[in-house]
């Protein structure tokens, strides 16, 4: 009961941050007065916050941004032991500093290091949590991009995105992250540049209590959907997670920004049910899908969880199976990955739901931006299936979805799949599925579990596998590489297609895209696209796991 | 002179991300390390630290043969370096059908089923379950049919013991004892965990046998503190209502009344028993 109580006033503060948040991102992401200290940086990045870009330039823009940075963070991360604060760690090998470069830029946070006994605390500070806070930028000003082809009349452009990447990050991430690192630190995370402290605990053995910047870390990883831990154990060790209403405050921060991403949709096309409807359609899913995911870990079927008495193996105490599967959920849900639990020792079907909502591309409500723009493609392929099924013209808030626009939205929809398909077939026919800790159907789901992960930008992990090898780092960054901006070229590719259109007046034709059948659609879309792909992997893995 | 467009937008990018650095990542943390300073946080900011370790941070009550010490409260089990070591975190990612042991490692349900026979012995109470042999390791037979999959069984190894099987007979057949280095599900055995008739609720509770996520976890569940309450009673010289009054004390109910599960600190409840 107390487990459901947890869901419920997550939805209750979620909803209730939908309006605000949503109407202060539009305010953000559509306002032309800069500030001082913005006018200072578009002097030192030497832009003129005035120009529009084209589609064409906003894309190139965020590539050079990404490129550049997973250049810089591999080079920082390969020298950390020549800076400061390296805590004696050497420099991260090739393989790890690459995979984790292209981890970060990309929103995905994947992890093939252990935080405590690889990185540094300026690593973490001026490397890893950068990009915590831009990649998550970069993802809100796709999404926006988006919105204004959609929102635009007969325009060539989508906006600046260097404007958009500073706004963003000055005027929504970074507040909202300084007021969450001042909770989490009254909750008890650690906030120090301390290599640590060797105790003797009460039985005279030794103990070295960890340091670090942990709680302004945490704030935006969990903010900006990045899920990528301080320490091995992320959201479970209790210098990262230290209470259960700290566990609470985690998931809100989490979903609130995805949540309101509709919101600012609504406004910008000028239809606030636009936005409304969308809402609906993350809102069935992930109600779902937590749901199911409780309710399989309280349950607790499988051989162990029966022989322990509950699914408590890879769970701590404080947060009790309930809030570790409400978490579990949130996490894929939503492009996290952060844990609390850990994932490989939950039961089979359980274990499934966090792999089945990856799969689902992400859009209930996804990560920040990342998760609008694909429920918006999704929207897109609904409103062209049905207007084939009635013989309606296929239209979305007043633009024509064309051959062109379709082919973009479908070649979207397929990348995911590909990748992930592709990557897991490639590592069991070079044999490299062998790093796998666990034997059978639940072996196959570990190497599936990474490609989903790699391939959706998620970053959690069936982490008995071992993935910090030549091969895993380089197919998984690939992965993850293609995963990200493949999708985000197509996005942009649209956005601009859809804004050199005039908005066709709504007619009798038209299929309304406000109301229940509409979001019943989309739903029923989603489901069935993501069960067409990947019901025959599943069918190996956890399915077959838990049905023996 | 004028540079070509791919390059000065480079270059924008990477003044861009250099400010970013700057301000995000060089500021906006060392602005809290320095906040972290201030009376009422600095403690917490450093770890929670008390004369014996960190409040937060789960700690291995055992001596240095890795016996538990009996008149402490003893911890769960945990998968982090050889237990609760903050240096190497980890979760023992084993999966719920993790129930054949190999050469190298006992799977998931062995560990379960002898740390609950461990704890029985500890504690003088019932440390069977379900799917777990008298002796404390997984009660799993291959069983191998006619036909593959179907057909009347025609042999049934029990994988997990070299010893007496924990059942003579499966479906009138036999049942063998393992052989070591043998694989048989290889040779076309069928897993098949057997129930048993252990109680449904075994007297240890669930995180007395199974490890935490973080490998660190501070907390006990309420239940298994009470299980351990008579040893330390006795261990100790107090009347068992002192005892349940200080598990009490250290109990950490639910946030708000619904948030987690309450837990007892393992290392505080300790702490306050040595008097410190």
């Amino acid at each position: 009961m107390a487990g459901w109580l947890f869901v419920i006033t997550l939805v209750l503060a979620v909803a209730a941050a939908y309006r605000p948040l949503g109407d202060y991102l539009y305010r953000v992401v559509s306002g032309r007065k800069s500030n001082v200290v913005e006018r200072g940086i578009y002097r030192l990045v030497g832009v003129d916050p005035n120009t529009e870009q084209t589609w064409g330039v906003y894309a190139r823009s965020v590539l050079a941004f990404s490129a550049v940075s997973i250049l810089f963070l591999y080079l920082f991360l390969r020298v950390q032991d020549k800076l400061w604060l390296s805590l004696g760690f050497d420099g991260v090998p090739t393989h790890i500093a690459w995979n984790t470069a292209v981890s970060f830029v990309t929103n995905t946070n994947w992890q093939a290091y252990s935080g405590e006994s690889t990185m540094g605390h300026l690593a973490q500070m001026a490397g890893l949590s950068v990009q915590n806070f831009v990649s998550a930028s970069v993802g809100i000003a796709v999404a926006v991009a988006l919105i204004r082809g959609f929102a635009a009349r007969k325009s060539q452009t989508l906006g600046n995105f260097w404007v958009d990447l500073t706004r963003i990050t000055l005027r929504v991430l970074l507040p909202i992250a300084v007021l969450a690192t001042l909770v989490f630190m009254i909750g008890g995370m650690v906030q120090n540049l301390s290599g640590g402290t060797d105790v003797t605990t009460l039985t005279g053995a030794t103990q070295h209590i960890t340091g670090g910047p942990v709680a302004s870390q945490e704030a935006i990883k969990e903010l900006g959907t990045n899920g990528g831990g301080f320490y091995n154990t992320n959201s479970a060790h209790p210098f990262e997670n230290p209470t259960t209403w700290t566990n609470w405050i985690q998931l809100f921060l989490i979903l609130c920004i995805p949540f309101a991403m509709p919101r600012v949709f609504g406004r910008m096309v000028g239809q606030n049910r636009q936005g409304y409807a969308i809402v609906a359609v993350m809102s069935v899913l992930a109600l779902a899908s937590i749901a199911l995911t409780v309710g399989f870990e309280v349950h607790g079927g499988g051989t162990v969880p029966q022989a322990a008495g509950a699914a408590m193996e890879g769970k701590d105490v404080r947060f009790g199976v309930p809030n570790s599967a409400t978490f579990g959920a949130v996490t894929t849900l939503t492009s996290t990955g952060a844990v609390n639990s850990f994932l490989d020792s939950y039961t089979s079907f359980g274990g499934m739901m966090p792999m089945v909502n990856m799969m689902l591309g992400e859009v209930a409500p996804g990560g920040v931006g990342a998760g609008l723009y694909g429920l918006l493609i999704l929207a897109t392929i609904t409103v062209f299936v049905a207007g084939l099924m009635v013989g309606r013209t296929p239209e979305y808030v007043g633009k024509k979805i064309g051959a062109r626009e379709m082919k973009l939205a479908s070649l979207y929809f397929l990348v995911t799949p590909a990748v992930v398909l592709i990557g897991t077939a490639a590592a069991f026919a070079t044999g490299h599925n062998s790093t796998a800790l666990n034997t059978g159907p639940h072996g196959l789901s570990e190497v599936l579990y990474a490609f989903t992960s790699a391939g959706n930008n998620n970053g959690s992990a069936f982490a008995g596998i071992t993935v910090n090898t030549p091969w895993w780092d380089t197919a998984l960054g690939l992965a993850m590489l293609l995963g990200r901006f493949l999708p985000i070229i197509l996005v942009l590719a649209l956005a601009g297609s859809l804004a050199r259109q005039k908005p066709v007046p709504e007619s009798e034709g038209t299929l309304p895209t406000h109301q229940p059948l509409f979001v019943g659609l989309v739903v029923g879309v989603t489901i069935v696209l993501v069960a067409l792909t990947f019901l025959p992997a599943l069918a190996l893995g956890p399915i077959a796991e838990g049905l023996s | 002179m004028r540079l070509p467009t791919w390059l000065s937008q480079h270059l924008a990018a990477l003044r861009a991300l250099l400010v970013m650095t700057v301000l995000l990542g060089l500021a906006y943390p060392l602005a809290f390390v320095a906040v972290g300073h201030l009376p009422g946080l600095s403690h917490k900011a450093n770890g929670s630290m008390v004369s014996a370790g960190s409040t937060l941070i789960g700690q291995s009550f055992t001596d240095a043969d890795g016996n538990p010490v009996p008149k402490y409260f003893q911890s769960r089990p945990s998968a982090a370096g050889d237990g609760y070591d903050p240096t190497s975190t980890a979760a023992s990612n084993l999966g719920p059908e993790s129930v054949v042991d190999t050469a190298d490692a006992k799977s998931l349900l062995t560990q379960v089923c002898e740390r609950s026979l461990a704890i029985g012995k500890l504690e003088n109470v019932d440390g069977s379950r379900p799917y777990c042999t008298s002796d404390g390791v997984g009660a799993v037979l291959a069983v191998f049919y006619r036909d593959g999959l179907t057909g009347p069984v025609t042999r049934a190894v029990s994988v997990n013991q070299t010893g007496t099987p924990f059942i003579a007979t499966y479906e009138g057949v036999t049942v063998e004892s393992a052989k070591n280095g043998e694989d048989y599900v290889a040779e076309g055995g069928v897993i098949t965990p057997i129930r048993g008739d252990a109680p449904a609720k075994p007297v240890v509770p669930a995180d007395a046998v199974t490890a935490s996520g973080s490998g660190l976890d501070p907390d006990i569940s309420v239940a298994y503190a009470n299980l351990q309450a008579p040893r330390i009673a006795r261990e100790r010289n107090l009347s068992p209502v002192r005892v349940h009054q200080l598990i009490e004390e250290h109990t950490e109910g639910r946030a708000l009344g619904f948030m987690g599960e309450p837990a007892v600190n393992v290392l505080e409840l300790n702490l306050a028993l040595d008097g410190k």
